[in-house]
């Protein structure tokens, strides 16, 4: 599962990367962090989904997103 | 499953809160600038030079020597560390109030001088910092707090299109403009600013990189919207392209 983790006291709400998400699973939270900014989030319940393809991360101004990918198994590939 | 870190904030990018608005592009473009850096093995080597305005506070987020130029003065100073210290890599950062306005003589000069330095112009159509001023490069009916009604052709002219006018000049080994409003978009940019940052590594010649960008304060936008408005109305405006390439044209 490849996932992504959204550095909450970085983000500054402006929501780049839920326009930027080819999966559209991020969304906007009902939080705020410190600054008062909303912050965006990733549902873990959609995590699954995450394909690591960065696009959120590249898109962020703050660089608050961290991705990690992971590579298809060899069993899965051969099921 | 062996996990992959495919994402992570360059070294050389500090690890703290910028002072940019929520969606101000400015953090995109100081990112691929590190990441530049970072794969040509340059940031020991680097001395940058930052503008007044927006990025003004440069320092604070891309860790390398830095000269803080007077207002437009980028190119000048960057002449002059470039000329004094050969083996440095020297790169200036500035906006489009800074670069296009009080800077035009400068940047200009240094451009045909053909002076081996790197400018990233980041342009953004507004004066960020000081508060939403018309700027050379607003768009022909744009509001600003100067032009409320909007910028009028007649009467103050058209957005100054720099990319094309620096591309003319004698001293120009890379001209490019690109834009960091989609993902395709973002990896243009990238592969401009490393061919700026080659033309100066081989000593060819200037190297210049526009990049389009958002002011969402400014544009009394939402970061969403204003992104969209880059795509609808400044690229038709602002072509996105490499204007000069002196390595292909030999």
């Amino acid at each position: 599962m490849s996932r992504i983790v959204i550095d909450e006291q970085r983000c500054k709400g402006c929501l780049l990367c839920v326009e930027a998400c080819p999966k559209s699973i991020i969304v906007a939270s009902s939080r705020f962090n410190a600054k008062g900014y909303k912050v965006a989030e990733l549902p873990e319940a959609s995590m699954e989904k995450c394909t690591g393809c960065a696009s959120c991360a590249q898109m962020c101004p703050d660089v608050a997103i961290t991705v990690w990918r992971t590579a298809k198994s060899k069993a899965k590939e051969n099921d | 499953m062996s996990e992959q870190l495919v994402f992570t904030r360059p070294e050389v990018l500090a690890d703290v809160a910028t002072h940019y608005c929520p969606g101000c592009q400015h953090g995109v473009v100081h990112r691929i600038v590190a990441e530049c850096l970072e794969e040509f093995g340059l940031v020991e080597k680097t001395i940058a030079v930052s503008s007044i305005g927006c990025s003004v506070f440069l320092y604070n987020y891309i860790l390398v020597d830095t000269v803080e130029a007077p207002h437009g003065r980028a190119p000048a100073v960057a002449t002059g560390v470039k000329r004094a210290r050969k083996d440095a890599f020297v790169f200036a950062y500035q906006g489009d109030g800074d670069l296009a306005s009080i800077g035009m003589a400068e940047i200009m000069h240094a451009a045909n001088r053909g002076e081996r330095i790197s400018v990233i112009f980041v342009n953004n159509t507004v004066y960020g910092m000081t508060g939403g001023q018309m700027a050379p490069t607003t768009m022909v009916g744009q509001k600003t707090t100067t032009c409320p009604g909007g910028r009028c052709l007649e009467r103050e002219g058209g957005p100054i299109h720099m990319s094309e006018i620096i591309a003319t000049l004698g001293g120009v080994a890379y001209c490019a403009r690109t834009a960091v409003n989609t993902i395709k978009n973002i990896a243009q940019t990238k592969r401009a600013i490393r061919r700026a940052f080659e033309t100066q590594i081989n000593g060819e010649g200037f190297g210049f990189v526009e990049v389009l960008a958002t002011c969402p304060t400014n544009w009394r936008m939402s970061s969403v919207a204003a992104n969209e408005r880059v795509g609808k109305e400044m690229i038709p405006e602002f072509p996105l392209g490499v204007f000069k390439d002196a390595a292909k044209e030999e």
